[in-house]
């Protein structure tokens, strides 16, 4: 027995492969050449019946044939697969301008936010954060800060006042940050460097006062700091929070119990049209802006804070957080701060993501 | 404090223009609050000569004038009566604002005749109503000038915003001294020795009670015969530049020299004195006083008054009584010049709510010395402006002890003050100050002038030196680090708090900041106990509104919710962090993050319909913010016992050990009802202080292992009743196989067909971690049979076939 003639078998079945004009059509096509009871497999199982080099060559010449109709199938199992996908991708469709599923977005209260670029530059400095409580004696709130019993700012009309306890003495609510400054120095040693933010409460109710703002306080105490020291960080606090890296900022002096020499901190602005800008406005601009006081720490605050006056030395400020946030991010009412509008908290507020760091810019 | 330029040069030879020493003043630390110079308005009118008029040729009451300005020769079309050649008028070039008729100017033709400016009237300079003709001027003059110059309106007025601690400049001197030792001008001599000889013992005596009153020393005078008619012309125009209203002679005086010299004085018609003793002392608890304000005022043991007899005729520094008060007809007249307190001259006008210039002088503190010399100037002004005769003076008590001296490291300018000055230098800025310098090697003694009661120490001296010399000498040194890179600026539980912030702000909440206050009323809407609250009353609140401090931030939020839903916000999520108080100690006030929602978590929407927040969205923003605290979130219990302000059934707390870190749920819905905030809401409380400190691990994680084996899963469901936890069917679960089982996930609770009454069905997938070896379907089988064991046994429920 010769061996069969495999080129005929091979056209037909690779004919009848290109001509499947479907996934089953064509498996049915491989069923019919390769499936157990398949064109191919019969010649297979014929081989036996051939003796030595025949059968060797034949099998080789049917397993050739074998690889080309696999092969072929394949192919067209992947061109067949191409265009059914096409055809259902041709139906599948959705409408883009479909607004879709919301997701969660809340926003940090501008407060919050300004107090971490604060402490984003502060920090910079090699200052630390401090805290203390909003309800303070009148030790830490007054005496201890050279504020007489008799001063003006421990009336009634200046100053919240707790009902406190039989006998004991009126707790205040405290009316600026600088008792932070004492019980800084009341635990721990200089070197010093601090800024405390926080809650201030004054009894006042007007059209530019809340009766609940925010401060941040400044102390830096040690052997050397001078007048010079607390210029040149005011002056580079003040160009980076704004970021205007020639923003005039002007030193006046000026009065408080707690600091000597004294000084008001004034930075340049405009107010053209009606409209507050903070930035430097070239030489002759005459128009100035308070934003903190300052000085140096009066030698009685470092002794009522245990500290040595004779050996060390310091300047501290404060300065309103509200007051900078209105500023920089031309907020134009103070007590809306405190109003919780929606409308308001989304459209002042600050993405949660949007961490303050001078590394990235504020 | 006001003055006026022309008032300061009295005390201040200078050449300087209002705007340097305005300049001046705010570098030294005298704050310029306003300068309103009456003349600046008016800087384009000037004197200008009408060389001729002729009939305008088409208007017959028209004159074509030609007028020299000084600067050149225009044309102005005039239709002014008595504008003719050669006089001198007031001319207004083309683009002066006129304010008298609110226009300005324009060049312009007058039928037919250019016209360039505008030879003006009282009216349309805005003097006076006068429009008859135009301002006609004297001969001589000067040509070109300014016309405020020439009126006399060219005096600019300065207020300064003075510092408590700055009594010197309460007078106009003190004002002048300051600039002088700035370098604006030399100081005038003032004679503070001269006396005036009286001609008679005075009638009236001063008495001090020995009550411990606030009146340390006292002088006085007698006149006899004077005529208060109205004070000269320039005293009466230097009062009302500053404000204050002439009104006669011998009040002008007193007036005069509490702004000049900052020297306060009274004088009391001494024909309406009963007694000839006027005694300092104490007034007597409820004592009554008619202020020459004519209002009545009720007294205190505190205050001190000047007792007549046994009437109090002026509150000791704050104001004059009515009764004793001069008036035209006074004749005779005690002058006093008096020391007084300054902090009980403070607490008494305070509390009588009486701001007079005599009060803001002596609670700053006035030079003592001023007492003697005081008299002097008053008695010389009174005299001359009013005739008639005085006394020799008469004086109570004694002239205090303000001399002292204080020593000045010359190097502590540079070493305090950041910025180098010769020691020379330093003692020329003292002396000019009216200290007396005495130097010897590197240190300045410095005796402090009477008139300077805020110097204390060698800080004040270094202030002074400094500010005079200008602190913008002082060279900006940014600080340097210790460290090359700086430290963390916050602590843990500070960062903690942040990342709590941010995560709230995540889950779609907005961060308010509201009131550390509340009202009373719903305060008690919030405490378990509201007795503890009566030690955080306010006892001055601005309202009843926010009358005590919060003892939960819920409150304020539920509020602000409230008002955003009335403005037609009502889906909205609101959180805060900040403080509650719980007493008045620092330990009292706790740190919460506190937030609501309010309306619907998820509003309508093409992909499913509206859902409405519940008890679950508060205890996940909960979860949400103690995972972000770094609190072990998987290992809380879960209990039900939220506080009254929450809904009864729908809420719960999570605990870690015994401390609570939160409460969530539905707010009580009486609680909303108080509130008059429409609900539902719900809430939550986050109490960061009670969360652990985190425990300084390092930053490297535990190891990962990864299994490779595939982890298997079964899902099981249980009919419980309804009372049954989800918790529980998840914690036995659980508990069934711990080492092999690494999930339960609750994925069904059903309760509805199929289910009998008081009965639900709940249904968990539990996820299988193989550890060594695949799991047999045999070890498959085992394992489930102990879930359902464990189940079973936990809930009294069974499984579902």
């Amino acid at each position: 027995m010769t061996a069969p003639d495999v080129t005929e078998l091979q056209a037909a079945l690779l004919a009848e492969v290109s001509a499947a004009d479907s996934l089953d059509a064509l498996e049915a096509v491989r069923v019919s050449a390769l499936g157990k009871k398949g064109r191919i497999t019969d010649q297979m199982k014929g081989l036996g019946q051939l003796d030595g080099d025949a059968r060797k060559e034949a099998g080789q010449a049917l397993n050739r044939v074998k690889d080309a109709v696999q092969e072929a199938i394949t192919s067209r199992q992947a061109d067949l697969d191409a265009v059914a996908l096409e055809a259902r991708l041709a139906h599948e469709t959705i409408d883009v301008t479909l607004p879709p599923r919301p997701r969660p977005g809340g926003h940090l209260h501008p407060v919050s936010q300004v107090t971490e670029e604060c402490i984003a530059i502060f920090g910079e400095m090699g200052f630390t954060v401090a805290e203390g409580p909003d309800i303070e004696d009148d030790f830490h709130n007054f005496t201890a800060l050279n504020i007489p019993p008799e001063h003006p700012a421990r009336q009634m009309h200046d100053t919240f006042y707790l009902e406190g306890k039989d006998g004991a003495a009126q707790p205040v609510l405290r009316t600026h940050t600088s008792p932070v400054q004492i019980r800084t120095m009341e635990t721990s040693k200089p070197p010093i460097r601090v800024i405390a933010p926080g809650r201030t409460y004054r009894s006042d109710s007007d059209a530019t006062h809340t009766p609940m703002f925010h401060q941040i306080e400044a102390l830096v105490i040690d052997e050397t700091t001078h007048l010079g020291h607390l210029k040149g960080c005011i002056i580079d606090f003040c160009r980076a929070f704004f970021d205007i890296p020639d923003l005039p900022v002007r030193f006046r002096p000026s009065h408080f119990p707690f600091t000597e020499p004294s000084m008001e901190v004034d930075i340049g602005c405009s107010r053209e049209g009606g409209e507050l800008r903070i930035g430097n406005f070239g030489e002759g601009a005459d128009n100035w802006l308070e934003i903190m006081g300052s000085g140096m720490v009066h030698p009685k605050v470092l002794e009522y804070g245990g500290i040595d006056s004779t050996k060390y030395q310091g300047f501290a400020f404060g300065m309103g957080i509200d007051r900078i946030a209105m500023l920089k991010y031309g907020i134009p009412d103070l007590r809306t701060f405190f109003d919780a509008d929606i409308r308001w908290l989304k459209h002042y507020g600050f993405v949660p993501l949007a961490v303050p760091s001078m590394v990235r810019g504020l | 404090m006001k003055f006026t330029l022309s008032w300061l040069k009295d005390h201040l030879e200078t050449d300087a223009s209002v705007n340097t020493i305005v300049e001046t003043l705010i570098r030294i630390g005298l704050e310029v609050d306003t300068v309103d110079d009456p003349g600046a308005k008016l800087a384009a009118f000037r004197v200008a000569h009408v060389i001729a008029a002729e009939r305008h040729p088409d208007a017959d009451r028209l004159q074509v004038c030609t007028v020299d300005t000084g600067e050149e020769q225009v044309q102005v079309v005039c239709g002014a009566p008595n504008a003719r050649a050669g006089m001198k008028g007031v001319f207004a070039p083309a683009g002066t604002y006129v304010p008298g008729i609110d226009v300005e100017l324009k060049k312009t033709k007058i039928r037919g005749v250019e016209s360039n400016g505008m030879l003006v009237s009282e009216r349309e300079m805005g003097l006076s109503d006068e429009h008859d003709g135009i301002i006609e001027l004297p001969d001589d003059a000067p040509l070109g000038a300014p016309f405020a110059t020439v009126l006399g309106l060219d005096d600019p007025v300065i207020d300064i915003e003075l510092t408590p601690n700055r009594p010197d400049c309460t007078g106009v001197r003190g004002i002048a001294r300051d600039l002088a030792a700035a370098g604006l001008g030399t100081l005038k001599p003032f004679d503070s020795a001269a006396t005036v000889e009286g001609s008679y013992d005075s009638p009236v005596a001063w008495a001090i009670a020995d009550d411990d009153n606030a009146c340390g020393y006292v002088v006085g005078r007698h006149f006899r015969g004077v005529t208060n008619r109205p004070s000269p012309q320039w005293v009466q125009d230097r009062l009302r530049a500053i404000g204050l209203r002439p009104i006669s002679a011998l009040v002008d005086v007193t007036n005069y020299v509490s702004i000049d010299l900052g020297r306060p004085l009274h004088v009391f018609d001494a024909g309406k004195l009963k007694s000839d003793t006027l005694t300092m002392r104490r007034a007597r608890d409820g004592e009554d006083f008619m202020a020459l304000v004519e209002r009545e005022y009720t007294l205190d043991g505190e205050m001190t008054v000047i007792g007549d007899g046994d009437k109090a005729e002026a509150v000791a520094g704050v104001m004059g009584g009515l009764d004793t008060s001069c008036t035209e007809e006074t004749t005779d007249v005690f002058l006093e010049v008096a020391l007084f307190d300054p902090v009980s001259v403070a607490t008494t006008g305070r509390k009588l709510a009486i701001d007079s210039d005599a009060r803001y002088r002596f609670e700053r503190g006035v030079d003592p010395e001023s007492a003697n010399w005081g008299a002097e100037v008053a008695t010389r002004m009174i005299l001359e402006f009013c005739g008639g005769e005085t006394s020799g003076h008469v004086t109570a008590g004694a002239m205090p002890d303000w001399q002292h001296n204080i020593e000045l490291r010359t190097n502590r300018v540079a070493t305090l003050g950041g910025v180098d000055i010769p020691a020379a230098r330093q003692a020329e800025i003292l002396d000019g100050l009216g200290f007396e310098t005495e130097t010897n090697a590197d240190v300045i003694t410095a005796a402090v002038p009477p008139w300077r009661p805020d110097v204390h120490g060698e800080p004040d001296l270094v202030e002074e030196i400094t500010r005079i010399h200008g602190f913008d000498e002082i060279a900006p040194v940014s600080l340097d680090r210790d460290t090359a890179l700086p430290p963390a600026a916050i602590t843990p539980a500070q960062l903690r708090t942040s990342r709590v912030r941010r995560s709230l702000a995540a889950q779609g909440l907005d961060e308010a900041v509201t009131w550390s206050f509340m009202g009373r009323a719903h305060v008690e809407l919030f405490t378990d106990d509201p007795d503890t609250m009566d030690g955080l009353m306010l006892a001055n609140p601005i309202s009843s509104e926010l009358d005590a401090m919060r003892p939960s931030i819920l409150g304020n939020l539920l509020l602000a919710a409230g008002r955003n839903a009335d403005r037609g916000f009502a889906d909205l999520g609101l959180f805060e962090l900040g403080p509650a108080y719980r007493d008045a100690s620092p330990d009292g006030q706790l740190l919460v993050a506190a937030g609501v929602r309010h309306g619907n978590a998820h509003p309508a929407h093409w992909s499913g319909a509206a859902r409405a927040a519940d008890a679950l969205d508060a205890k996940a923003d909960a979860l949400a913010a103690l995972d972000a605290a770094g609190a072990p979130t998987t290992n809380l219990q879960v209990g039900r016992d939220a506080p009254a302000w929450y809904h009864p059934g729908r809420s719960g707390g999570l605990r870690l050990g015994k401390n609570v870190l939160a409460w969530f749920g539905e707010i009580h819905p009486g609680v909303l009802r108080k509130l008059d905030v429409r609900g539902p809401a719900i809430g939550f409380e986050v109490f960061l202080d009670a969360l652990p400190d985190r425990k300084e691990k390092g930053a490297a994680r535990p190891p990962l292992h990864l299994s490779a084996l595939q982890p298997v899963r079964r899902d099981f469901a249980f009919m419980v009743d309804a009372g049954v936890e989800a918790g529980s069917v998840i914690r036995a679960a659980r508990g069934a196989e711990r080492d092999l089982i690494s999930g339960v996930e609750l994925f069904d609770v059903y309760d509805g067909k199929n289910i009998e009454d008081g009965k639900k069905s709940l249904a968990i997938q539990v996820t299988l971690q193989p550890v060594d070896a695949t799991l047999t379907d045999e070890d498959i089988d085992k394992i489930a049979a102990k879930i359902v064991a464990a189940v079973e046994k936990a809930t009294a429920g069974s499984l579902r076939g």
